[in-house]
């Protein structure tokens, strides 16, 4: 009997099929012992990219650390659905201050292991967009410039959702919010605006920095551990659709995440000091329309030719500006 | 050691022999010398087992500090006017999360307009929050309250202010007797809070708490605050045994058993209060408010219980009504007959004068007091002012107005 | 209680001047408070500063509206700002100056005996033992001199506690220059 070659080319990652592959080869979360820093219990709407990543993202960092990290989180959906009085789903030391400062709380909580000879326990400081692009950029900026000894993860699903899904610095060109309605002339978030953090921490030359999303979870997993292997300032940004906010089904938030990373909308890339080190390329390019399409936030783009090719731009010029394809070296 | 020094190195020594172990910095005039002395004792060494972090503002500074010291650190900050508002909303979040932060307030007033020089507002905007605020009447006790606000902070597990006069104080050079640091590590044990963020112990702090709960959350700071007003004296009564000085407390009072008219007030201006009350002859006395955040409602009530009349002179105000510490006097004294006159003073800095505390206590021994009296207002500048605002609309900033008036901006003419 | 005001402009030192002399009161085991003005701390802009010294603890805390002794460490003052207000009758007025209170336009302006003004070239004294046009150390020996109410001494230990090196040590030889020129110009006056 001949062998029959299986290819699993859908997603060109290791994420089909985890009991198939071998140990080393497999996620954290296909341990049996794996910390389950994220528990289950938590009240994220169904489908939530953000609760997907998070989980993820910490189980590795525990793991890699020996179960020794504290978390700091900002105000947001993360916040809510994790601690819905009086219970907590987090089965780490885990603390919520305010919505602007949670890159400053982990600078203090950094500070205050180093003081006292525990620099083993290592400090995650993490919140949604709206807490890190927008009213927590300041401490973020700050936390960089020190260098200090924290990881920040960005969970970015590109508005403020757990607030009614409001614009933030985060929301793409087109997108509807309740605060950008597809209504007048230029309808949905305008195109001239907006920020790029991963490329501000960049230009702040910290020690690490990295875009993932939940459509490849152990390049998520790897960059994580890459992370927490070195010291001083980290930056890591995971993109997390949010079927709520984006109007799409639930069942679609992990193919979303590829297509916007197929497309090009969303980049993925690792950089140190200023520098970046790895792209990951796309293997075949796909129009942004059919990221688009699934999202009720984009269906006044996709009727419009001009905001479709606006949208279709940004993703070609991401694709040259980071040299996503695959011919391109 | 006695030394003369000033108010602001004063602070600092101070604060270093209690052993902190996280400084945040931001500087503000005129908080800015204490922060300088501490960052250059951690960054020589002197100031051991410390870490300085220079934060991008106030509210990074507080900010910080909370996640130090939930993480078991003493942490320590300082600040301003500014300064306070812009980490407003840090200042109830320690509060409300029981961390025993200590931070000094340089009294400074707050803008618009702009103004850099003393007064009481700054401490007043966040009276509210569930901090303790101790105001301290000159550098000897700016130096001892500091040393007694991480005690009386750690053992309650609420954040303290100490406030002390900007400039008044702060950059005043005095004789101070400032400890010894074995003095200090008798009165003050290391920091060793019950919870902390420990991977050992793994806790969540910081959870929404909802209407089912959030009134009894509220009810128990409340509860904590009147604690306070036992603590701080049995506070300051150790802190005499070990240091032979008496230098805390809730209030001071001077001559208040025999005297008909007693002015209250709280910091620095009860130096140059006594002073003029010493070169007068009337039976008037002096009640100086250390501890104004909790209230010492009965306290003040005692010391004032024979009393005819009271004047309440401080340096802030509350915006559309009259005096924000008389408002509390006034609430120690209810159900008496005593008359009560607020007295704003010094705002932004004008300067107290014996020669118009003795206009002041004149007036009052003849009940010759409107309720609520600026101190040396410039009657005419503010009347002129109010005649324009009546005849124009738009008539623009009153700021600017009166700085035209007193000559200090000038309008060029154009012909 | 003994007052002093320190008029100068900023960059005269005349901040630091107030603190020497409240060291050097506290060296001889006296109370003493010094207090800058506040104000915007230019270069060039009138700085105030006063000291007070006394037996007992000084608890009074207005700025000084009748010092007892008046220093100027910079004559342009004058036309400035009103330097005299309220100096006391018997006050002494030290003025960092080689001319004359005539020169100087302000016989008018003062109301003091001559015994009680002194001007003392201390631009001079500074350059020549300093190196550099810093007159508030000199005035401080000036001060001394003619007010004794510090010693010298304690004015040179004060010196060094706040300027320890060579720049103490200049600064201690103007003062002591001044010192020196002031007490004969005393006897000068005592045998005229």
């Amino acid at each position: 009997m001949s062998h029959q070659q299986v290819k699993f080319y859908q997603t060109g990652t290791l994420t089909v099929g985890n009991r198939l592959l071998d140990a080393a080869q497999r996620t954290v979360q296909a341990t049996i012992d794996r910390s389950n820093s994220l528990d289950s219990g938590h009240r994220a709407c169904q489908g939530c990219g953000e609760a997907l990543g998070a989980r993820y993202a910490i189980d590795t960092a525990l793991r890699e650390t020996n179960n020794k990290v504290i978390a700091a989180n900002a105000t947001g959906c993360l916040e809510v659905f994790t601690t819905p009085y009086p219970e907590t789903s987090w089965t780490l030391p885990w603390i919520h201050s305010l919505f602007g400062n949670a890159p400053a709380i982990g600078t203090g909580i950094a500070a205050a292991m180093k003081v006292k000879g525990r620099e083993d326990i290592r400090v995650i400081a993490q919140g949604g967009d709206g807490g890190t692009t927008d009213i927590g950029f300041g401490c973020l900026s700050g936390m960089f410039e020190r260098n200090d000894d924290v990881l920040y993860i960005c969970y970015d699903n590109q508005g403020y959702m757990n607030t009614g899904v409001q614009r933030s610095s985060a929301t793409p060109g087109g997108a509807r919010t309740a605060t950008t309605m597809p209504v007048g002339p230029e309808p949905g978030a305008e195109f001239d605006k907006g920020k790029n953090v991963p490329l501000i921490a960049m230009a702040h030359e910290i020690p690490y920095v990295a875009t993932a999303s939940i459509d490849r979870l152990h390049d998520l997993e790897a960059k994580v551990k890459k992370a927490m292997s070195v010291r001083g300032a980290r930056y890591l940004q995971i993109f997390v659709p949010c079927p709520l906010g984006w109007g799409s089904a639930p069942a679609q938030t992990v193919n979303l995440a590829r297509l916007a990373v197929e497309s090009g909308v969303w980049p993925l890339f690792e950089g140190e000091y200023g520098e970046i080190t790895s792209v990951t390329k796309i293997r075949k390019q796909v129009p942004v329309e059919e990221y688009l399409k699934p999202q009720r936030r984009f269906a006044h783009v996709v009727k419009s030719p001009e905001q479709l090719s606006a949208v279709q731009a940004i993703a070609d010029r991401n694709i040259r500006k980071f040299s996503l394809l695959e011919e391109q070296e | 050691m006695l030394k003369q020094i000033e108010g602001s190195h004063g602070v600092s020594e101070a604060v270093a022999l209690c052993r902190p172990e996280v400084i945040c910095a931001y500087p503000i005039t005129p908080q800015t010398h204490i922060v300088e002395d501490l960052g250059a004792l951690v960054k020589s060494g002197k100031l051991e087992n410390c870490e300085y972090i220079n934060v991008e503002s106030e509210f990074a500074a507080l900010s910080v500090g909370i996640g130090s010291s939930a993480a078991g650190a003493r942490t320590y900050t300082a600040t301003a006017s500014q300064g306070m508002l812009f980490m407003a909303e840090a200042v109830y979040n320690a509060s409300g999360l029981g961390l025993p932060i200590v931070m000094t307030v340089g009294n400074r007033s707050i803008g618009a307009p702009i103004n850099i020089w003393n007064d009481q507002s700054d401490s007043m905007s966040m009276r509210d929050a569930g901090w303790i605020q101790l105001f301290v009447e000159d550098n000897q006790q700016a130096v001892d309250i500091h040393i007694q606000a991480f005690k009386i902070a750690e053992a309650l597990s609420l954040p303290v202010m100490v406030c002390m006069d900007g400039f008044i104080l702060t950059h005043a050079i005095e004789g101070i007797d400032v400890p010894e640091q074995k003095q200090v590590d008798k009165f003050l044990p290391s920091f060793a809070p019950r919870q902390i963020l420990d991977p050992e112990n793994p806790i969540s702090i910081g959870a929404m708490v909802g209407p089912e709960a959030f009134t009894e959350v509220r009810y128990l700071a409340h509860q904590k605050q009147k604690e306070a007003l036992k603590l701080i004296p049995k506070i300051n009564e150790e802190f005499k045994k070990i240091f032979g000085r008496d230098s805390g407390g809730l209030i001071s009072t001077f001559n208040v058993e025999d005297a008909d008219t007693v002015i209250v007030t709280l910091g620095s201006v009860i130096g140059t209060i006594q002073e003029a009350l010493d070169e007068q002859d009337q039976n008037i006395g002096a009640v100086t408010i250390r501890s104004f955040r909790p209230f010492p409602l009965e306290e003040i009530r005692t010391a004032l219980k024979n009393v005819k009349r009271v004047v309440v002179f401080e340096k802030c105000f509350a915006v559309g009504i009259g005096g924000i510490v008389a408002n509390n006097v006034r609430m120690a004294l209810s159900g008496t007959n005593i008359e009560v006159y607020e007295v704003i003073g010094g705002l932004g800095g004008r300067p107290i004068t014996r020669k118009s505390l003795h206009k002041l206590f004149k007036d009052a021994v003849k009940d010759n007091l409107e309720t609520v009296t600026f101190l040396d207002l410039k009657k005419d500048v503010v009347e002129r002012e109010l005649k324009r605002e009546k005849e124009l609309i738009q008539s623009g900033s009153v700021a600017e107005n009166v700085l035209r008036d007193v000559g200090v901006v000038n309008v060029a003419k154009t012909t | 209680m003994f007052q002093v005001r320190i008029h100068g402009r900023g960059g005269q030192g005349v901040v630091s001047a107030a603190e020497i002399l409240s060291v050097a009161a506290f060296i001889e085991g006296k109370h003493s408070q010094a207090v800058p003005s506040f104000g915007s701390e230019r270069m060039g802009a009138p700085v105030v500063s006063f000291c007070r010294i006394d037996d007992k603890q000084i608890r009074l805390r207005e700025p000084i509206m009748e010092p007892d002794a008046l220093i100027v460490q910079d004559p342009t003052l004058f036309n400035a700002i009103d330097v005299f207000a309220g100096l006391s009758k018997n006050g002494y007025l030290l003025i960092n100056s080689k001319r004359s209170i005539d020169e100087l336009g302000i016989s008018n302006a003062i109301n003091l005996p001559e015994d009680k003004v002194r001007l003392v070239p201390a631009t001079e004294i500074a350059l020549q033992h300093i190196k550099r046009p810093l007159p508030n150390a000199v005035l401080l020996g000036a001060l001394a001199a003619v007010t004794g109410v510090i010693q010298i001494d304690s004015v040179a230990e004060a010196i060094a506690s706040k300027f320890p090196g060579k720049i103490g040590d200049v600064n201690i030889q103007a003062a002591k220059a001044a010192y020196e020129l002031l007490s004969h110009n005393n006897q000068e006056e005592i045998t005229c």
